[in-house]
């Protein structure tokens, strides 16, 4: 109630997005938020006896599968757990957050109808939901590094901010952009899980980064006079599991393997494709947030 | 009056009504636009709202009200026009709106609670109160898919009356619950207005309205029909809702050649007053003065369900094929055997016309109130047929 008194204007004009004013519109509706994510966390594991159990299940069920295909196919990737869980987990946030983000408008059409609020909230709580699961996991994943006396690379380590960041950052973007588009078009949401099949095996996280980076090299090493690794680095997943690679996994080549694993570049390099990407991202997510929010007017009409 | 806390400047609001609405790209691309009709729920809406006051917003169904509650709180935009509102606004378009099933009840308070915009400190301060309004306190662990659709209601309605907004928005949902909860349901709002909150009021109870607004409007199709005195608006839709097209309303009129002297509505306990129950029967008693020799004098009534204003029955003394003659005065005794009708209020118009011209001498709309509450329903014997059948086996 002490709160100044504000003026609030609502015309037929496509509402255009003001950044600082709106976030802090989302601070005052972090409370819905919170409880969005805890709703949805909820009703997930609502009356199954494991609960949060099977979000961690998954990554160990993976783990094993991939363990055994790897050494079947002789991928020869040593420590291959580190290696897949640490680039698994961050495209798991990533796919999960779009998946369900793409719905998430249509699915709370009913909030949408009824009630008055930042409809950002929507798909950022499908983020947020994808945050825990991605924490829960990351414990999974940090118990075995130290259990199993793999340990944490000191200097690699300082990427994992930069790394988390950029996925997090990149994936508000791209989910903000789906939920809004698949309101008008819900075709978006078939396209996006043929899509998301395609672009996990187009990153290098069941494969090691450098069979990439020998084949692009190797021969010609340009396509029209750019070099063939800088294409497939326009991939920002790529950038972003290679951040974690090397700030989890840590070695580019592991003793006792006979070729690198990780791109044989230097930390600075990563963390330059990092920043280029975290930049990138954040200019997509103005672009996304734009997009989001001057379609937001409409949403209660199309659904 | 006091600065507006809504100020609505000529807005508009079309829809497109699509017969089968193009939701994937093939169908965008494949079909033409010409599938597309419009339909204008508000055509040039204006109208201030003063800073606490309280303003009722009242029309039939598809007039436009909800329609111009969802412009203010921003849930649609209006397609052309202005709407500016001061001050932190909760809009109440429905109970419970956002309630998951699968979440208890405390859990749904709390995030039905930040919807309206409060935050978990003031939902804690305010938790025990909330369960106690809504008379939950056994159940309030328990998941909401176990809950009645009555307890939803109250639960709801609960959350939404502990929200401190400047100006709150309601659709329709103070006729929720029995008559106790509706009773404290109307204390709550008045406690609103006494803390100085503005108010906007959607309503189909006619009677609430002017009750407890300090102004009201009308919307008819879409646009503002009438504006003003909660008593005159109300007037005008009742008059409108009877299908009457004069605009300059009246609720007594006629040529008095003949004249109305008194109306009693004669319950079965013998007095004029109070309630009756459905299936009672009920009197209508119509005293009637020629102050000129007339023939052909027809007297008749209505009774209109006081929720919906649709007249639910009527008489007159000429389809009895009674002739009254000429007199100086008469009393006219309407038996109604069983009103068999809803709980509620009903309002009754009487009328002196002449049978063969229509001429109107004397009507008083909408002039006589009475109320119906439920009977106990205990069950009688009646006699029903049972089917015997034995067979071997």
């Amino acid at each position: 109630m002490a709160a100044p008194t504000q003026t609030v204007e609502r015309t037929s004009e496509s509402p255009h997005l003001r950044v600082g004013e709106r976030l802090r519109i989302l601070a005052a509706h972090r409370e819905i938020l919170a409880n969005l994510v805890r709703k949805e966390l909820k009703v997930k594991y609502a009356a199954s006896v494991l609960g949060a159990v099977w979000s961690v299940l998954n990554p160990l069920v993976y783990l094993a599968v991939f363990s055994f295909v790897a050494k079947v196919l002789g991928a020869g990737i040593p420590n291959y757990p580190v290696y897949l869980l640490s680039g698994l987990l961050a495209w798991n946030l990533f796919s999960a957050s779009m998946g369900s983000g793409a719905r998430a408008v249509l699915d709370n059409a009913n909030l949408v109808k009824k009630v008055a609020f930042a409809r950002e909230i929507l798909p950022l709580a499908a983020v947020g939901v994808g945050l825990v699961d991605f924490a829960l996991q990351s414990a999974v994943l940090l118990l075995y590094v130290i259990v199993s006396g793999y340990g944490l690379h000191l200097p690699e380590l300082a990427l994992w901010p930069l790394a988390f960041v950029t996925l997090l950052v990149l994936t508000v973007a791209l989910t903000l952009w789906f939920s809004a588009l698949n309101v008008r078009y819900r075709d978006v949401e078939h396209l996006l899980n043929i899509a998301l099949l395609v672009w996990f095996w187009a990153t290098p996280i069941v494969y090691a980064e450098f069979q990439v980076q020998d084949l692009a090299e190797g021969g010609r090493g340009t396509w029209l006079g750019i070099p063939r690794l800088a294409l497939y680095l326009l991939n920002p997943m790529v950038d972003v599991v290679a951040g974690f690679h090397r700030a989890l996994y840590g070695t580019v080549t592991p003793i006792g393997s006979p070729e690198p694993v990780l791109f044989d570049k230097s930390l600075a390099w990563v963390a330059g494709i990092l920043t280029i990407t975290l930049i990138v991202s954040l200019v997509g997510v103005r672009f996304a947030w734009g997009y989001f929010f001057s379609r937001s007017g409409d949403f209660a009409e199309e659904l | 009056m006091n600065a507006p806390a809504i100020e609505v400047a000529d807005v508009s609001k079309r829809f497109r009504i699509y017969r089968d609405k193009p939701t994937s790209l093939k169908q965008r691309v494949l079909s033409s636009r010409s599938r597309a009709e419009d339909f204008w729920a508000l055509r040039g809406v204006a109208l201030d709202v003063g800073e606490g006051s309280t303003f009722g917003l009242i029309g039939h169904n598809g007039s436009g009200k909800t329609t111009l509650l969802k412009c203010v709180a921003g849930i649609l935009r209006p397609t052309s026009g202005t709407i500016r509102q001061r001050g932190r606004l909760a809009a109440l378009l429905e109970l419970g709106a956002g309630f998951h099933p699968e979440l208890t009840g405390r859990e749904n308070v709390y995030l039905n609670a930040s919807f309206l915009g409060l935050s978990r400190r003031q939902t804690d301060a305010a938790f025990d109160d909330i369960v106690a309004f809504a008379e939950l306190e056994d159940f309030i662990d328990n998941e909401v898919k176990f809950y009645s659709s009555g307890m939803l209601v109250r639960l709801g309605f609960a959350v939404a009356v502990h929200v401190k907004p400047d100006v709150l928005l309601i659709d329709e949902v103070l006729a929720v619950g029995d008559e106790a909860f509706q009773a404290k349901c109307l204390d709550r709002v008045r406690a609103f207005q006494r803390e100085g909150r503005t108010i906007v009021l959607v309503t189909h109870a006619l009677d609430t309205v002017i009750e407890i607004c300090d102004r009201a409007a009308m919307l008819h199709h879409g646009e503002l029909h009438a504006i003003g005195m909660p008593a005159d608006v109300v007037r005008e839709m009742r008059y409108v809702l009877l299908g009457v097209t004069d605009p300059n309303f009246v609720p007594e009129e006629g040529t008095r050649e003949a004249e109305i002297a008194e109306v009693q509505i004669v319950r079965p306990n013998g007095s004029s007053e109070g309630a009756i129950l459905r299936g009672d029967p009920l009197t209508i008693v119509i005293d009637v003065r020629q102050n000129e020799p007339l023939d052909d004098l027809d007297v008749d009534f209505a009774v209109l369900d006081g929720a919906t204003n649709h007249a639910v029955l009527d008489a007159r003394t000429s389809r009895a094929d009674l002739d009254l003659g000429r007199f100086e005065k008469k009393r006219v005794r309407f038996r109604i055997e069983a009103f068999p009708y809803e709980p509620g209020k009903y309002w009754v118009t009487v009328g002196l016309s002449n049978r063969t011209t229509g001429h109107l001498y004397h009507v008083q709309t909408q002039r006589y109130l009475f109320e119906v509450f439920d009977a106990p329903r205990v069950q009688e014997r009646v006699e029903v047929p049972v089917a015997v059948e034995v067979e071997d086996l």
